[in-house]
């Protein structure tokens, strides 16, 4: 049997304002519980919530990133329910007036294709505080400095139809909130946050099938993983003559597979009905084209740019634009090293990247900043090292704080590029192997490849690896 | 001194005739003659009354001169005060001292007055008799078996028993104007916005409204001006001026048109109400002002649309009180349902459990459109009204209440029947405009009170008719037998 998963993703960013939404609370993460939550974090009696107008600056930048509608009259309403890391019993969210509406992003797929999938929604919200139940035997204690933090929460369509898909998507719409500047983006301290509502049916089927809501995932890897057991989950209920039911189910980790945490019956009614303590926001178009102008250059033109401009392939422009960090380390690298674009994205994307992944780092905790990185591709543009050099220098810069200038000048590495040096070492080597020379010249051209080899072995690798095949090319001709 | 007004008081404290410490100690000993028998104060902060008064007086000796520099008031107990229990009329909030001054509060403090206590209230500001509170029901002074109304029962008794000159009100259906009406003093409730709610214990946040309760209309506008105006802590507060009342209210009223609605001088209306009020407009009439007769025609459906958005506000702004973090808790729960339902059954009264459940019926999924919806719609209409009619009149006269107060006990057994008194005095609240209650006349010897609502922001032209009333009538000047 043929099935069509759907999925659709609700993502949770939290918003980078100084402080909380309706509080003057700082928003900065892992301080001592409690001592970020005042009175009215903490829903104490008479206490009003008071807009920061930054988090509805952010949501509109949003809303200009991804081509959606901006919510002219959006409105705060209450979502009642009752929750320990609660405090007022209702959490200040929006319902049928968001700040942001319909909006669309283009995704690529590992087979280089875009699909375009629909926003429905984003809405600002406060997120609720942490209750810790490990911490007191028998008792759990509550933590409200994470309470009045702001959220936008982006509502997908029911657009993506595999996990690789919803995959794409999360990164796409990470990479834009963060070239924006509006969230940094941390999914392990839960500023980016996603959940996925995932149903299957028969393909070329018109209705939706039942869906369940995953929740708790909170990596990119975790989430394609999630996806896929709750698809294959749920086929095998339906194979098995069973039904899916609506719930809400959490994903486990470390036992890779979905829980059930909720069932539609048990759901809350929530009783949302329009703050009276807050007023609707009106958004000016003159506030709107302020922002735009704030707004830096998005990742597909961004990508545009570098393919036109700087002549890289398809490929190469969008991984260095998926980030913006990325992209801004590379700029910064071709402006301060004169390397080709080319040149300079393949030891970004390359070596560069290899060696954060080993080492499990972001490309902001990189142990060779933008500035010593330019310092070593400035090198190898100049031929002064080979690529072979740089690589091992690189790796000596991981370890140290030295340039690769002091190291090249320390280790004696600079590239050999006299011809009369050269030369002299190829003259050398041939003398040396009389029987492989005279089996190349009978034709087992493989053979230069050894040669290549010992000439460089004798010049410790510094042998400019260019000029050294040409030369040894003529002397084996004879 | 007891008998003097704001005004005085405030005369005679500068003139030297008596010091801020001299009248708060009368007042105190006064209050502690009285609260046995009539429970108007929840909390009397004695001692912190009497060291602010000196302190007051000798800020006066260095020429300071706030406006209300040492004159004694009381606030209502849904006014967080810093350091001083705060309970709501309610055993939830038994044991609450908050951290923080409501604004209102502040205001107050910045002008000079002296705290000397807390006064009692329905739980929660719900209800139109104080006998929904946790702290004892309030006598009212005319006759002690009779309630003061409420919510601002003990409020209105307060300054009724001239147990202190002026206290503060909340007004959310109602329960500034119909107690003042009751006890036979002057309260008015200003527009919805002019006053921050801030630290004001919420029970329907879109009508909640604080103000001022008073022997005058000039008191009122003395305490209205203090406590008035933008606070950026409440985003429903409105950024506008605050005006001098004291200015206002010694126009003449030659010229005002005063518009007499139908709907209020009905079959609702008691036959000696309608006779005193048809006193006090021949009063205003001599002073110049003209009398039509106007139209609000959806004013019979304020009550029910009432008892459909302040209890859905309520539901929801009373879900804080959980039992996690402050305010009652019950003993040892076994789990986390068991704390919150044991929590909230022990802490809340039974008129406060009704409306939750009224409010949580509204919003269900299913219900919300009928209820709810329908309750704005009627809002709207109600508004509407209202502004045809402020195209015709500059203010609107009516009753404050359909009857005198009644007895202990009358209607505690009929919530609808309570619910009816404020028919006269919700559609203010539903369309946020301010309205006053001053004091026309007694029938067998209880007070009544005539109402007078305004258009938005014209407090002042409310209290400059009330005062300039009051200038050609002393019922605002009696006092009750037994607290002379």
């Amino acid at each position: 049997m043929q099935w069509e998963t759907v999925i659709g993703l609700e993502i949770h960013a939290q918003l980078a304002t100084k402080s909380k939404i309706f509080s003057a609370s700082s928003t900065d993460f892992g301080a001592e519980p409690n001592t970020q939550a005042n009175a009215v974090d903490l829903g104490m009696p008479g206490v009003l919530p008071v807009l920061n107008r930054e988090a509805v600056h952010m949501a509109i930048k949003f809303a200009l990133a991804t081509d959606a509608e901006i919510g002219k009259r959006s409105v705060f309403a209450r979502k009642n329910y009752f929750y320990p890391d609660l405090p007022k019993g209702y959490q200040i969210s929006q319902m049928s007036l968001p700040i942001v509406g319909k909006g669309a992003v283009e995704v690529t797929l590992d087979d280089g294709t875009t699909k375009t999938i629909g926003l429905t929604r984003a809405h600002l919200e406060e997120d609720a505080g942490k209750s810790v139940h490990d911490a007191y035997h028998g008792q759990t204690g509550v933590d409200l400095n994470r309470a009045g933090t702001p959220l936008l929460e982006i509502v997908s369509e029911p657009d993506m139809r595999s996990a690789k898909e919803a995959v794409a998507y999360a990164r796409k719409i990470h990479s834009i909130v963060r070239y924006i500047d509006i969230c940094d983006g941390n999914m392990q301290e839960g500023s980016f946050r996603c959940d996925a509502n995932v149903s299957v049916r028969m393909a070329g089927d018109d209705k939706l099938g039942t869906r369940a809501e995953i929740k708790n995932v909170n990596s990119f890897r975790f989430l394609e993983r999630a996806i896929n057991f709750e698809v294959e989950r749920q086929i095998d209920i339906i194979e098995g003559g069973g039904e899916v039911v609506q719930e809400t189910r959490l994903y486990d980790a470390d036992n890779d597979e979905t829980r059930s945490m909720r069932s539609k019956e048990e759901a809350n009614d929530y009783r949302y009905f329009p703050d009276p303590d807050l007023l609707p926001v009106e958004v000016e178009q003159s506030l709107i084209d302020e922002l735009q102008k704030t707004l830096p250059e998005l990742p597909e033109t961004r990508k545009a740019r570098f393919v036109d401009e700087l002549k890289l392939p398809e490929y190469d422009a969008s991984v260095l634009t998926a980030d913006k960090a990325t992209a801004d380390f590379f700029e910064a690298t071709i402006a301060a090293s004169g390397a080709t674009p080319k040149l300079a994205s393949t030891w970004v994307t390359g070596e560069l990247f290899s060696r954060l992944n080993k080492a499990g780092l972001e490309l902001t905790g990189s142990p060779v900043n933008a500035e010593r990185f330019s310092g070593l591709l400035a090198r190898i543009q100049d031929n002064t090292i080979s690529g072979k050099i740089g690589k091992q220098i690189l790796d000596q810069m991981w370890d140290s704080t030295a340039s690769a200038d002091e190291i090249i000048e320390k280790e004696g590495l600079k590239q050999i590029s006299d011809s009369s040096e050269i030369e002299k070492m190829i003259d050398d080597v041939i003398e040396a192997n009389p029987s492989q020379l005279e089996e190349y010249r009978a034709g087992k051209e493989k053979l230069l490849a050894f040669f290549v080899g010992q000439v460089m072995k004798a010049s410790r690798g510094k042998a400019n690896p260019a000029q050294l095949n040409e030369m040894l090319r003529k002397k084996l001709k004879g | 001194m007891h008998k003097n007004t704001i005004a005085e008081v405030c005369q005679n404290l500068a003139n030297g005739d008596y010091s801020s410490k001299e009248l708060c100690q009368h007042l105190l000993e006064r209050i502690s003659r009285f609260n046995q028998s009539h429970n108007a104060f929840i909390e009397v902060s004695a001692d912190a009354a009497l060291s602010s008064a000196e302190a007051a007086d000798q800020l006066r000796a260095k020429g300071a001169n706030a406006p209300l520099l040492g004159v004694p008031i009381a606030h209502k107990d849904i006014f967080c005060t810093e350091g001083i229990r705060t309970s709501c009329g309610s055993r939830m909030l038994e044991n609450f001292v908050p951290p923080y001054n409501a604004t209102v509060v502040e205001k107050f403090n910045a002008a000079g007055t002296i705290c000397l206590g807390k006064t009692n209230m329905d739980e929660f500001a719900m209800g139109s008799s104080n006998e929904n509170s946790y702290f004892g029901s309030v006598a009212n002074p005319w006759d002690t078996d009779r309630v003061p109304g409420g919510s601002s029962g003990g409020s209105a008794a307060a300054v009724a028993a001239r147990l202190v000159p002026a206290t503060t009100g909340t007004d959310t259906g109602g329960s500034i104007r119909q107690p003042a009406a009751f006890c036979g003093i002057t309260g008015i409730k200003p527009t919805y916005g002019r006053v921050s709610r801030y630290g004001m214990i919420a029970f329907a946040s879109s009508l909640d409204q604080g103000g001022p309760m008073a022997t005058t209309a000039e008191d009122c506008a003395l305490l209205l001006e203090a406590m008035s105006g933008f606070d950026e802590r409440d985003s429903t507060c409105i950024d506008r001026p605050v005006e001098r009342y004291i200015d206002a209210i010694d126009q003449s009223l030659n010229g005002l048109k005063v518009g007499l609605p139908r709907e209020y001088f009905s079959a609702e209306l008691s036959a000696p109400i309608a006779a005193a009020l048809q006193q006090a407009i021949e009063a205003l009439q001599k002073l110049g002002a003209t009398f039509v007769d106007i139209d609000l025609k959806n004013q019979s459906l304020a009550v029910p649309a009432y008892y459909v958005v302040a209890p859905a506000e309520c539901s929801s702004n009373l879900s804080r009180f959980d039992g996690v973090r402050y305010g009652h808790r019950c003993e040892s729960p076994v789990d986390l349902e068991d704390l919150y339902k044991r929590s909230r059954a022990e802490g809340f009264g039974r008129e406060v459990k009704r409306r939750i459940l009224i409010g949580t019926y509204a919003l269900s999924a299913g219900y919300y459109d009928a209820y709810y919806i329908k309750a704005q719609k009627v809002r709207n209409l109600i508004s509407q009204d209202f502004a045809r009619a402020f195209e015709q009149v500059d203010v609107i006269l009516g009753p404050t209440t359909p009857t005198t107060a009644f007895k202990h006990g009358e209607n505690s057994d009929d919530p609808v029947a309570m619910y009816l008194n404020d028919i006269f005095t919700i559609p203010a609240n539903l369309a946020g405009l301010p309205a006053l209650s001053a004091p026309c006349g007694f029938v067998e010897g209880l007070p009544v009170g005539l109402q007078l609502v305004g258009n938005y922001f014209d407090e002042g032209r409310l209290l400059n008719i009330a005062h300039q009333y009051q200038q050609v009538t002393d019922w605002h000047r009696q006092i009750p037998a037994g607290v002379e």
